[in-house]
């Protein structure tokens, strides 16, 4: 039902099956994509699976909300396409979604 | 000639992240895992808030979902070990069988620290640590309509909130002279009390239980000062106690916790020990300590994962824990110990927003930060940075926080 890939910070590309309904998180995590922690298992609390997403895909996915900025906003590698993984919900609309992951989760 | 074996104890976050980093550090070996409870490792902050709701199942809150193990070759076994063969290299199963391994990690976790009072075995008394545990609560909430949660720690506050939402009658009863005293200065102790009465519990700090009465299911608890209040569901969450029993019996050193080095490694080279039961030596503290929190038992595995595949990677990261209550998220970056000053940005008197900065010798150590996500991220980076931002700047609402990463910093008075 169409993938999703994470872009490690060296180039590394990952594609993933995409998953109706999980977070995008949850599917990093799930299929061991090195560079997304996920330690609060998806509550907003940590931080630690700042994603950017590909400028082509930023209309789709929409930007962050006010909750993901105050995280993210903090991270010397925050940009305008910064997000949150376990905020951004899979669905058939992002197939062929590409998210690059920073150097360093906070 | 058989694949070296990795043997992991418990089933809980820092198993699970074994099973990641050792994956990704090269590990090629077995990995087996072998797990008291049926499940495979779960989120266990989640258990006293949306899994009490009923509003997530087991199953929503796996760390990593089984196709995962699938795909790592991991084998997860529901027995409990009932020893340690260290001339061996074995362990015993409660099923009669025996394992060898040539790593064994043991993940013990924690137990719920019991009251020893007059009917604490009564029916309708309940712990709050595994998904168990919640089942049984759940089960009774169709009928419950007073509860008194005893302890006045993160896990009995939340409770408290989880309960009040469902619309329960709550007394929270807490030994101590203000609500998390263990663990955060009296300002903020004082919100959180302020908070959980406007909420509508009735707490009751400086308070001694000397039992539980009711013949077969709990009908009162019991006061030192002879006052009883009544309840049909009690949570007591008066803290953990390691589980160390396994290492004990095996002949390792245990002091407050399973003693591990930085790499988590045990007094046996051969034997490592993370998460909850390990008391670690910390290289940024440069001291020992124990900690149960979810972030600690990810770093150990990280460490552990690291001296494993022969990448060494000290347990070093800041500490960090969090706690949802109500509509209150509550962040906390660093360990307070030690601080000599306090500052607020933010008044927790009033509203539910602020965050309060532990300060030792001027350099910022510890934050608690309720509704204040980015607080919490810039203590996080300027504790890791060692900064000692200025006081004025850092109590000013109207200054903003990026500018005080960017200056450089200065060195403490």
């Amino acid at each position: 039902m169409g993938t999703i890939t994470f872009v490690e910070h060296d180039g590394t590309p990952h594609q993933v099956e995409l998953e109706d309904g999980s977070s995008l998180m949850e599917l990093a995590t799930n299929h061991g994509v090195p560079g997304i922690d996920g330690d609060c298992g998806g509550e907003a609390s940590c931080g630690t699976c700042h994603v950017i997403v590909d400028d082509a895909w930023i209309t789709t996915t929409g930007t962050r909300t006010d909750l993901e900025s105050q995280m993210v906003e903090m991270s010397p590698e925050c940009g305008p396409n910064s997000r949150l993984a376990c905020q951004l919900r899979a669905s058939p609309a992002l197939d062929g979604l590409t998210v690059h992951l920073p150097e360093f989760q906070m | 000639m058989g694949r070296d074996r990795v043997i992991v104890v418990g089933a809980g976050h820092a198993s699970a992240q074994l099973c990641v980093s050792l994956r990704q550090g090269g590990w090629e070996g077995e990995i087996v895992l072998l797990g008291d409870e049926p499940s495979l490792p779960y989120q266990r902050p989640p258990l006293s808030k949306t899994f009490l709701h009923g509003t997530t199942t087991l199953t929503d809150l796996l760390i990593r979902g089984p196709e995962f193990y699938e795909k790592e070759d991991v084998t997860f076994r529901h027995a409990r070990v009932t020893g340690i063969d260290r001339k061996a290299g074995t362990v015993a199963l409660d099923d009669g069988d025996a394992l060898s391994y040539d790593r064994l990690v043991l993940c013990t976790g924690a137990r719920p620290r019991s009251l020893a009072v007059p009917g604490a075995e009564l029916a309708g008394v309940h712990a709050l640590r595994d998904a168990a545990d919640i089942e049984a609560i759940r089960g009774t909430l169709r009928t419950a309509r007073r509860a008194v949660i005893v302890g006045a720690g993160y896990i009995g506050l939340e409770a408290a909130a989880s309960l009040r939402k469902l619309g329960i009658e709550v007394a929270v009863l807490e030994v101590a002279d203000r609500v998390l005293q263990r663990v955060t200065a009296p300002e903020v102790s004082a919100f959180y009390d302020r908070v959980h009465r406007e909420e509508g519990v009735d707490l009751r700090t400086g308070v001694g239980v000397a039992g539980f009465e009711g013949d077969r299911h709990v009908r009162a608890v019991r006061l030192t000062d002879g006052t009883e209040i009544p309840a049909d569901l009690v949570v007591v969450g008066v803290g953990v106690l390691p589980n160390v029993e396994l290492a004990r019996d095996a002949g390792l050193a245990v002091e407050n916790g399973i003693l591990v080095d930085e790499h988590g490694r045990t007094d046996d080279p051969a034997i490592f020990a993370a998460g909850d039961c390990a008391n670690h030596y910390d290289v940024r503290y440069a001291t020992r300590m124990r900690l149960e929190c979810v972030a600690n038992a990810l770093e150990h595995a990280k460490a552990i994962a690291g001296a494993i595949c022969g990448k060494e990677n000290p347990i070093s990261a800041l500490p960090w824990f969090w706690s949802d209550q109500y509509d209150l998220k509550l962040q906390i970056a660093g360990l307070s110990t030690g601080h000599d000053e306090v500052l607020l940005r933010g008044n927790p008197a009033d509203g539910r927003s602020f965050a309060c900065f532990y300060l030792a010798d001027g350099r910022l150590i510890a934050a608690d930060c309720v509704n204040r996500p980015k607080e919490f991220m810039f203590s996080k980076r300027a504790i890791t940075q060692e900064l000692a931002p200025d006081r004025e700047l850092l109590a000013d609402p109207d200054t903003p926080l990026i500018s005080l990463l960017q200056t450089p910093a200065r060195s403490a008075p």
